[in-house]
């Protein structure tokens, strides 16, 4: 795949449903202690790239050149990417091409998510991305596009809410002991299918939080690499993908885009046999079905064979391919974008063995990260290994 | 350093566009530029880059919206909430990592459905500091203008003299909507913005839609027998903040300018490049970026203007197409849109407001009110 | 890592305990539908459902647009939809986008339509039906606003209602 790019550096924020800091500080902290995790100075940095979800949370318009400075873009070459929800694993593709470039030796990768802004609800700034002429005057609420993607999911391949309920159950456990998650708690499949039904088949506890944080990386070519780190961990492979807008058009029962995503991502990165080139997954979480239905995407298990997956405890922390050990957005929260890299930061970790209690049992030398977003378009995918 | 521009489509601007949704309008773009190099983008397209902003389309998440019209569903695809240069940029950047071949980049806008402009450039204020003033943001245009004059010692002359050549530029160019011919008087008369702002400073929005097809250089040429060479790139970002930017200088048009000449091999800008398209988002902003990017440094701008240096027949012409003051304003997609008629001189296919001599060129933009966001790229022909 | 960041609860933004800034967006917008959707809009406020042809993949589409997106080419013909279909996928959705409960939930579905290609769908919502009566595969109908009061939008038709 060309010039080798690695990660040395990595910081992030606590998650909590409002922070009292602006976008900026919180920026700021995740990019200061991703500087600080490597002993860089921001003057040894050549270029910024911010990754942000809607500008309608914050409700700053040019959000990325807003956030600019809390992100130690001042004076610096910088750059704002946008995919919706899967914003937080393409910060790092975009930073991985600036570097790959040979034109940039060393990229601040930082994403930033203030949700709590939004009054009265978070939610309201999801009413407007709908089609503003077909869809909108119908005032669909979020909640209908992921409810109608779980149930044609559940439908075709006769999945039972008790076996999506796990992945709650695992993901909140997980968090306990990640120091910045905003929901650790222990919970029973029977709490979440007791929960309050929002928009059936989604209920209370299959959602995760709504969350301000941030998150911060830093990437270098493979020079510099040695230079800042003995464990530098490498973006073997990356891949996105974005599908039609027309969503009503697609079936829903399967993520396409990021069996796309990822197909390129493990072709650059030398993965022939995902499930057992890949030793540890962090796919995008925000409700409990959706880390099944990545799993099949990313082609870690055939299609409609990820609960079985979850119920057989392979995915567990000690399993034989553990999935979202962070605690994953159920779990640590959903800052968009922030959460997206938070996933990327977990693997980084767990790669270099530095995940303290959340460490897996097995020994991993490669992962995969994915995010997920739009209308159920995207799909983000990096490949990590050491 | 090299990447080829392949194809290129620009919707000619237009105050309104009543006819074409913004599908329909970057559609027309896309199937023009695609006709240029004859590919196919089901086939051929290894990445799309969009540059656009969710308060400017009214949608949320709006990159939802982006691939079907340019060919580009379930292929690699992403926003740059950035000016179309930036977006260049992107594209350029993943071409040169070598694992692709051909990418394309889009931005568009409807300026004419934005039924408050100002409310939503109130937006981009810092929501704690700034916007509680509930000052329109021409404000900040007011306070750089003022400043400018007076460390210039000028009083404002040469800027109206910007604005008439830069509308009788546009009366050449097909793809204009604002060209006119306006006196000195006409210009002095306009309304007050923000003083010494005169609404006549100010480019006026348009609807419009840009395409580009880039390739790396190992394919460009059996896409294009003559492609046009992109041999230098910069881009940077000076401060947010109102109260700690420099008001004056502008480093940041500097720094972009200096990693663009720096790729691109460029000793001396004056000489080695023939014109250059740069942002005049504001009529002082063509002189006071002319000063940034290195091209007449000290002072000699308005020495310059005077002699009449910056005419499409002078020493070196600036904005030959009639830059955003007589084109048009269009948002996100104002660089693409200012290096499509770059290359149209390049190409020897801009008509009747073709230079004589157009083998390099600087085209630069600037992303408006309150940023200091700015790229530059350096195009020529082989 | 020291995980840097200061967690507010309800009470203290209630109480004042922390300075917040204001700001009410004065963000407007009118959309042009353009061709497509704007012939789409014509369509329902006749009462008809129309979607569009590609002779190339065969694909019968709707919402209706102007190019094939599979393709990259533009559609060949308009075709008169059935005022009919089938549910692919529903919800019941018990509350409001500011988090809010519904006694009765609001059920939005995606409509694969009849004469359409197989698939392809619009989302709208059903009604006249008991929420725990709805299953995926339901044939439906769609109820439209009188004539008079149509006005060319999504909403001249009410919803779908089984059949």
């Amino acid at each position: 795949m060309g010039r080798r790019v690695a990660i040395v550096g990595v910081g992030m924020t606590k998650f909590v449903r409002r922070a009292q800091e602006t976008g900026k500080e919180l920026a700021y902290y995740a990019a200061k202690e991703a500087l600080d995790y490597c002993g860089m100075k921001l003057s040894q940095i050549d270029a910024v790239v911010i990754g942000s979800a809607p500008d309608t949370f914050d409700g700053v318009h040019m959000k990325g050149e807003y956030l600019s400075d809390g992100a130690g873009g001042f004076n610096k070459p910088t750059l704002r990417c946008y995919v919706g929800g899967g914003t937080g694993v393409f910060a790092v593709i975009c930073g991985w091409y600036h570097v790959a470039s040979g034109l940039i030796d060393s990229c601040l990768v930082v994403c930033e998510e203030k949700m709590s802004s939004y009054q009265p609800h978070p939610q309201g700034a999801f009413l407007t991305i709908f089609d503003h002429t077909t869809e909108r005057p119908l005032k669909p609420n979020l909640l209908w596009i992921f409810a109608l993607e779980m149930n044609r999911y559940m439908t075709t391949y006769g999945i039972k809410k008790e076996e999506i309920a796990l992945v709650a159950v695992k993901n909140k456990k997980n968090a306990l002991d990640h120091p910045a998650a905003q929901l650790k708690e222990e919970i029973t499949v029977q709490d979440v299918l007791n929960s309050p039904v929002l928009a059936y088949p989604v209920q209370r506890l299959d959602v995760s939080p709504v969350s301000d944080g941030a998150c911060a990386i830093v990437m270098v070519n493979e020079y510099l690499a040695r230079r800042w780190t003995n464990k530098p961990v490498w973006v073997e492979g990356v891949g996105w993908s974005l599908d039609t807008a027309y969503w009503t058009n697609r079936d829903l029962c399967y993520p396409r885009y990021v069996e796309e995503a990822a197909r390129m991502a493990y072709k650059m990165a030398g993965v022939t046999n995902p499930r057992y080139d890949i030793h540890i997954a962090e796919p995008y979480d925000p409700f409990d079905y959706k880390e099944l239905h990545h799993l099949e995407g990313l082609m870690l298990c055939g299609k409609g064979e990820a609960p079985q997956l979850t119920v057989d405890g392979v995915t567990q922390r000690d399993g034989d391919l553990p999935v979202c050990p962070s605690g994953g957005l159920l779990g640590v929260g959903n800052p968009i974008a922030a959460a997206g890299l938070m996933k990327v930061i977990e693997l980084f970790l767990q790669l270099r063995g530095e995940a303290g209690k959340r460490q897996v049992a097995r020994k991993v030398r490669r992962g995969v990260a994915q995010a997920w977003g739009d209308l159920m378009q995207v799909g983000a995918v990096t490949v990590l290994g050491i | 350093m090299k990447v080829g521009i392949v194809g290129m489509g620009l919707t000619p601007l237009r105050p309104l566009s009543p006819e074409l949704s913004y599908k329909e309008l970057v559609y027309e773009a896309a199937v023009k530029a695609y006709n240029e190099c004859g590919i196919n983008p089901r086939k051929d397209v290894d990445t799309f880059v969009t540059c656009a902003e969710d308060y400017i389309e009214g949608t949320s998440i709006f990159d939802e919206y982006t691939p079907d019209q340019l060919g580009g569903a379930l292929k690699p695809n992403h926003t740059v909430t950035q000016d179309g240069l930036q977006g260049i940029i992107a594209a350029c950047l993943q071409i040169l990592t070598g694992n692709f071949n051909i990418a394309v980049v889009e931005a568009h806008v409807k300026s004419s459905n934005i039924l408050t402009p100002d409310g939503i450039h109130l937006c981009a204020l810092d929501p704690i500091y700034v916007r509680p003033l509930n000052l329109n943001p021409y404000f900040i245009a007011g306070l750089e203008y003022d400043r400018f004059l007076r460390v210039n010692m000028i009083n404002g002359i040469e800027c109206g003299e910007v604005v008439i050549k830069n509308k009788r530029n546009a009366l050449k160019n097909p793809y204009a909507c604002y060209g006119e011919n306006l006196t000195l008087d006409d210009y002095l008369s306009s309304d007050p913005v923000s003083l010494p702002l005169l609404s006549a400073d100010i480019s006026q929005p348009a609807d419009g839609a840009c395409v580009f097809v880039l390739a790396s250089e190992k394919v460009a040429t059996s896409l294009n027998k003559e492609p046009i060479w992109i041999s230098g790139f910069g881009w940077n970002s000076g401060s947010y903040n109102l109260d700690t930017r420099e008001w004056f200088y502008l480093s940041y048009v500097e720094k972009a300018a200096k990693m663009a000449y720096q790729e691109a091999d460029i000793k001396n800008p004056q000489k080695e490049i023939d014109f250059a398209e740069i942002d005049d988002t504001f009529s002082y902003k063509e002189l006071q970026h002319l000063e940034a990017l290195g091209i007449f440094t000290e002072g000699r701008v308005f020495a310059k203007l005077k002699e009449g240096a910056f005419h499409p027949e002078g020493e070196f012409p600036v904005n030959p197409s009639g830059g955003s003051l007589g084109m048009g304003y269009l948002y996100e997609a104002t660089g693409l849109m200012r290096l499509f008629v770059a290359c149209l001189q390049l190409k020897g296919k801009a008509g009747e407001f073709q230079l004589k001599k157009a083998d390099k060129a600087l085209v630069h933009s600037w992303r408006g009110l309150p940023t200091q966001s700015t790229a530059c790229l350096i195009i020529e022909r082989r | 890592m020291k995980f840097l960041g200061t967690g507010l609860k309800d009470e203290e933004i209630k109480e004042r305990k922390v300075c917040l800034a204001y700001w009410k967006a004065d963000a407007k917008y009118a959309w042009d539908c353009g061709i497509a959707i704007g012939k789409y809009l014509a369509g329902l406020k006749e009462g008809k459902i129309l979607g569009v042809k590609c002779e190339k993949c065969g694909r019968i589409m709707v919402p209706p647009r102007i190019f094939c997106e599979e393709c990259f080419r533009t559609i060949d013909s308009w075709v008169e939809l059935k005022d009919t279909g089938k549910v692919n996928t529903f919800s019941l959705c018990y509350i409001t986008w500011d988090m809010k409960f519904l006694k009765e939930p609001q059920i939005p579905a995606v409509i694969e339509i009849d004469g359409a290609s197989p698939g392809h769908g619009i989302m709208h919502l059903l009604g006249e039906v008991k929420p725990e009566e709805v299953k995926v595969g339901m044939k439906v109908k769609a109820v439209w606003k009188k004539k008079e009061e149509r006005e060319g939008a999504i909403t001249d038709i009410l919803y779908f209602k089984p059949i």
